[in-house]
C-alpha cells in the first residue's frame, strides 16, 4: 500500500515537472515568434496609411520626402528578373550534377563546401567581389547586370539546396528502371526525374525571388543607386531598388515624413512574405499530389 | 557440362568476378546461355544472382562501387566494349523483384522504350502499347484507363506493366529477377504462361527464389551459392536427382536457403 | 562456333541521344563546379583589390592592435581593433539572445509539438528567417530605438544592445531550424528505450536527446556566430555606427561589415582607403570561412558516429 502510494507521488511530481518544462519551452518558442509578430503589426499600422496607388506608381519628389516608390519597385523587379536568368539555370544544373552525377570524391566534397560558404560569406564581401569582378574587371560598370550577377552568386545555394532535395526525393528505383530500358542518364533526368522534382525547383525559384528582392548590401555598390530621376533602359544602366530605398529614406535623407519609410518597409516585407507564404502553400499543395 | 556447339550462344561468361568495394559478389563465373532458352538461376539470398544480371546490362556504369572483371560476351561482343552502352541496354529487358511503375501514365510507361528508339507516330505507338500489354496479360484490366498513373496500379498489375515495358523494348534477352515476390499466385501463373510463349522469340534468364518455378519453366538451371556457380545442367536432370554436387541436392530438397 | 559479328554494327551506334547525354553531362558538371569557381573567384577578386594595400599601407600591429580607424585624416591610420570588438560584442549579445530561444523552440517543435501546431510553428520560423536584413535594420532604427530609450532611460538607443537583439532575432530562426534538424536526427529508438524504462519526456530530452544531438546544436550556434559576423545592413543601421570600445551594452559601436558598407561609396577605386576596405573584406571572408568549415566538420562528426 505504502509502496504504491509512493510511486504515485513520484509520478505526480514527475508529471508536474513535465508540465512545467513543457510550458517553459512553449513560452520560449512564443518569445521567438511574438516579438516579430508585434513588430510586424507595428509596421503594418504605421506603414499602411502610406500605401496608395500614387505611392506605388509615382516617382519620388522633393528630395525623396514626397511622392512614391515606382522606380525603386520597378528596379527591384528588373534585378530579380536578371538574377533569375543566371541563378536558376546554374543552380538547377549544380543540383542535378550533385544529385545525379557526382561520385563520392574530393571534388564533390569541395563543391558542397563551396555551397555552404557561398551562403555563409557575408553579403558585404559578396558586394566587394561584385565590385572587383563585375563592375571593374568585366567592365559592366555599376549596372543592373553587375548587381544581379552579384546577388545571383550569393543566393545560388538557395536554388541548389531546394532543387537537390526534391531530386533526391525521387525514388532510386525509377532511375534504375529507366536506365535498364536503355534511356541515357539525361533522358532519365529529363523525362522522369525533373518532372517529379518540379515542385522543389519552383519552391527554389520563389525563395530566390524573395531573397533577391530583400538583399541590400550586395547591390548597393554594384548597380543600385540612391536616386535616379529616370528608369533604366538596359541591363547596363543603374537602377533604384526597394531595399536600398528603405535604407536611404530611413538614414540618408533629412526631413523625411515619419510614415514614409514605414510604407517602404511594408511594401518590401509584403513582397518577401507573400513570396514565402506562396512557396509554403505551394509545397503543401504538391505534397498532397504525390504520384507514388 | 551440357554443351551443344550447334546452338547460338547469346551470352558467354568466362571467369567473371564482381565486387562492390572490398566485398566480392561473384567470383570465377563460367557459363553460356543459348538462344531461345529459358535459363534458370536459383540460389539463396546473397548468392550473387542479381549482381550477375546487373553486370550483363552494364549497370556498373551507374554504380562507381561496382567493379566487374573477366569476360562477358553478349551476342559475341564483350559488353564492356560496346561503344554505346545505352544501345546495349535497349537490347536487354529487365524485370525487377519489386515492381516499378514509372510515375507517368500506363500508356507512357509502355511507349517509353519505343519513344527512346525514335518512334513518334501515334498509330505505331498505339499498336505497340496494345500488343505489349496484351502479351503481359494486362490489357483487359487497363485498356479503359491508359491515362492513369502507372505507379498507382496494384503490385501485381505494376509487375505486369513492368513486363509489358520490358517487352516493348523488343529485347534479344529478357532478364527476370525474382519477379513473383510481390505478385499473387494466380498472376504468377499467368506470367509463367506468357514466358513459355515468349521463349520462341527471345532468350530468357529467370532468376528465382522458388525452386519449383525453375523446375516448371527453365530448360537449363544454374545453382549459385556465395558468389560461385555450384552446378549447371538440364533442369530435368537436376530435379531427377542427377546432381554432381551434394549442396545442390540439399538446396533443391529444401535443406537450406 | 559463334560468328564474329553477331552484334550488327547498326545496333552499336553512338546516336544523337548518346551525344546529347554527353553534352548535358558536361553542362551539369559546369553547373556543379561553378560553386567552387565562384568561391575561389570571390577570394581572388577581393585579394586582388586589397593586395596593394596589404603590401603598402598595411601594418599587422596597427590593424589588429589599434582602435584608430581614420582612413580620411591627413595621416590616415587603419586600426581595426574597435571594429573587431564592435562586431564581436554585437555577435556576443546576439548569441546570448538567440541560444535560449532557438534551442528552446527547437526542442519544443521537435519533441512536444505535434500535427497542426508543429506545422504552424515551423512555417512561422521559416517566415521569420525570410525578413530582409534592411527591414531588420529599419526596425532597429525606429521601433527598437524608441523602445530602448524609453525602457532603459538612455539618451541613444542605437547601441550594442539594439543591434545584438536585432541580430539575435535574425539568427534565431536559422539556429532553430538547424537545431531542430539535429534533434530530429536522433533515432526514435533511443527515446523508446528510455521511455520503456519509465523516464518522463523531459528526462528523455535532457539525458538522452540533447546529449545525442550535441554536435548539431554546437554547429547551430557556430552558424549563428557566422551569421553575426557577416550581417551588414541591420548592424549598420542599429549599432549607432560609432568607433568605440564598448564598456556597456548601451554604448554605440561600429562593425566590420558596416564600415565597408558605409565607406566604400566614398572611396576612389585603387586608393589606400579603398584597399583597406577590401582588406577588411579579406579578414571577414577568412573568419566566416573558418566558422562555416568548423560548423560543417562538427556536423560531419555526428554522421560518422
Amino acid at each position: 500500500m505504502t509502496a504504491r502510494f509512493a510511486a504515485t507521488a513520484l509520478n505526480l511530481s514527475n508529471y508536474r515537472a513535465e508540465k512545467r518544462y513543457r510550458l517553459m519551452l512553449f513560452s520560449m518558442t512564443a518569445m521567438l515568434v511574438l516579438p516579430v509578430l508585434i513588430i510586424l503589426s507595428i509596421l503594418v499600422i504605421r506603414g499602411a496609411p502610406m500605401i496608395s496607388f500614387e505611392f506605388l506608381f509615382e516617382f519620388p519628389r522633393a528630395g525623396m520626402t514626397e511622392g512614391g516608390i515606382y522606380p525603386a519597385l520597378l528596379g527591384t523587379i528588373f534585378i530579380v528578373l536578371v538574377d533569375l536568368v543566371f541563378a536558376m539555370p546554374i543552380g538547377v544544373a549544380a543540383a542535378i550534377y550533385l544529385s545525379e552525377y557526382a561520385p563520392d570524391n574530393w571534388l564533390t566534397r569541395a563543391i558542397n563546401l563551396a555551397i555552404i560558404n557561398l551562403a555563409g560569406v557575408p553579403s558585404i564581401v559578396h558586394a566587394l567581389f561584385g565590385v572587383g569582378a563585375f563592375v571593374i574587371f568585366f567592365q559592366f560598370g555599376t549596372s543592373i547586370l553587375a548587381a544581379a550577377l552579384t546577388v545571383a552568386i550569393m543566393t545560388l545555394p538557395l536554388v541548389i539546396v531546394a532543387t537537390r532535395e526534391s531530386l533526391q526525393a525521387v525514388p532510386h528505383a525509377f532511375r534504375e528502371a529507366c536506365w535498364s530500358m536503355g534511356a541515357t542518364r539525361w533522358q532519365t533526368i529529363f523525362t522522369v526525374i525533373l518532372p517529379n522534382a518540379i515542385s522543389g525547383i519552383l519552391t527554389g525559384l520563389i525563395l530566390e525571388v524573395s531573397r533577391t528582392a530583400g538583399e541590400t548590401a550586395p547591390i548597393m555598390f554594384t548597380g543600385a543607386a540612391f536616386f535616379l530621376p529616370f528608369l533604366p533602359e538596359s541591363v547596363f544602366d543603374q537602377t533604384m531598388a526597394l531595399s536600398l530605398h528603405l535604407f536611404v529614406v530611413s538614414t540618408q535623407v533629412p526631413n523625411v515624413p515619419e510614415a514614409l519609410p514605414f510604407g517602404v518597409a511594408l511594401v518590401l516585407i509584403g513582397i518577401v512574405l507573400i513570396m514565402n507564404a506562396l512557396s509554403i502553400v505551394f509545397r503543401s499543395y504538391l505534397r498532397g499530389k504525390k504520384k507514388w | 557440362m551440357v554443351t551443344e556447339p550447334s546452338r547460338t550462344k547469346v551470352l558467354e561468361v568466362r571467369d567473371l568476378s564482381i565486387a562492390y568495394g572490398a566485398k566480392t559478389a561473384i567470383s570465377g563465373l563460367h557459363l553460356d546461355v543459348f538462344e531461345n532458352e529459358i535459363f534458370g538461376i536459383i540460389g539463396p539470398a546473397n548468392s550473387g544472382k542479381t549482381s550477375f544480371l546487373r553486370a550483363i546490362n552494364r549497370m556498373d556504369a551507374f554504380d562507381s562501387a561496382m567493379k566487374v572483371r573477366g569476360s562477358l560476351r553478349f551476342m559475341s561482343t564483350e559488353v564492356a566494349s560496346w561503344r554505346n552502352d545505352y544501345a546495349l541496354r535497349r537490347q536487354i529487358g529487365v524485370v525487377f523483384p519489386l515492381p516499378v511503375g514509372l510515375p507517368m501514365s500506363i500508356y507512357d510507361n509502355v511507349a517509353f522504350a519505343a519513344r527512346l528508339r525514335g518512334v513518334r507516330k501515334k498509330q505505331q505507338l498505339d499498336e505497340a502499347v496494345e500488343r505489349c500489354l496484351t502479351r503481359a496479360a494486362l490489357w483487359d484490366e487497363v485498356k479503359d484507363r491508359l491515362d492513369s498513373l502507372g505507379s498507382q496500379l496494384s503490385g501485381g498489375q505494376q509487375q505486369r506493366l513492368t513486363i509489358a515495358r520490358a517487352l516493348s523494348q523488343e529485347p534479344t534477352l529478357l532478364m527476370l529477377d525474382e519477379f513473383s515476390i510481390a505478385v499473387d499466385p494466380v498472376t504468377t501463373m499467368r506470367i509463367e504462361d506468357v514466358l513459355k510463349e515468349l521463349k520462341q522469340e527471345m532468350t530468357i534468364i529467370l532468376v528465382t527464389n522458388l525452386v519449383q518455378q525453375a523446375e516448371r519453366l527453365a530448360d537449363r538451371t544454374a545453382f549459385f551459392l556465395n558468389g560461385e556457380l555450384v552446378e549447371i545442367g538440364e533442369t530435368e536432370h537436376l530435379f531427377n536427382g542427377q546432381t554432381k554436387d551434394q549442396r545442390t541436392t540439399d538446396y533443391l530438397e529444401g535443406r537450406f536457403g | 562456333m559463334a560468328e564474329k559479328s553477331a552484334v550488327p554494327s547498326r545496333l552499336d551506334q553512338r546516336d544523337a541521344s548518346w551525344f546529347i547525354d554527353k553534352l548535358f553531362q558536361v553542362l551539369m558538371f559546369v553547373g556543379g563546379i561553378s560553386a567552387v569557381i565562384f568561391i575561389i573567384g570571390i577570394f581572388v577578386f577581393i585579394t586582388k583589390e586589397g593586395l596593394a594595400f596589404l603590401f603598402e599601407g598595411f601594418s599587422f600591429l596597427e590593424f589588429f592592435g589599434s582602435i584608430n580607424w581614420r582612413p580620411t585624416s591627413t595621416n590616415p591610420t587603419y586600426g581595426a581593433l574597435a571594429l573587431i570588438v564592435g562586431t564581436a560584442s554585437i555577435t556576443g549579445v546576439a548569441i546570448l539572445v538567440a541560444i535560449p530561444f532557438s534551442i528552446g523552440a527547437a526542442v519544443y517543435i521537435s519533441e512536444f509539438a505535434t500535427g497542426k501546431t508543429k506545422e504552424t510553428l515551423k512555417v512561422l520560423v521559416e517566415l521569420l528567417a525570410a525578413i530582409p536584413s534592411v527591414v531588420w535594420g529599419f526596425i532597429g532604427l525606429s521601433i527598437m530605438n524608441e523602445f530602448i530609450i524609453e525602457v532603459f532611460d538612455v539618451p541613444i538607443g542605437l547601441n550594442v544592445l539594439n543591434a545584438g537583439i536585432i541580430l539575435g532575432l535574425m539568427a534565431a530562426p536559422i539556429m532553430t531550424t538547424i537545431a531542430e534538424d539535429a534533434l530530429k536526427a536522433v533515432p526514435d529508438k533511443y527515446r523508446e528505450a528510455a521511455e520503456a524504462m519509465g523516464a518522463t519526456r523531459w528526462q528523455i530530452i535532457r539525458q538522452v536527446v540533447l546529449p545525442a544531438a550535441k554536435n548539431g546544436l554546437v554547429s547551430a550556434v557556430l552558424l549563428g556566430v557566422g551569421r553575426g559576423f557577416g550581417e551588414t545592413m541591420a548592424v549598420l543601421m542599429a549599432s549607432g555606427h560609432a568607433i568605440n570600445i564598448p564598456t556597456s551594452p548601451f554604448d554605440s559601436v561600429r562593425a566590420l561589415t558596416a564600415t565597408i558598407a558605409a565607406e566604400l561609396g566614398e572611396t576612389a577605386q585603387g586608393s589606400e582607403h579603398y584597399g583597406a576596405l577590401f582588406a577588411l573584406g579579406i579578414f571577414l571572408f577568412l573568419i566566416t570561412f573558418i566558422i562555416n568549415l568548423a560548423a560543417d566538420l562538427v556536423v560531419r562528426g555526428i554522421r560518422k558516429k
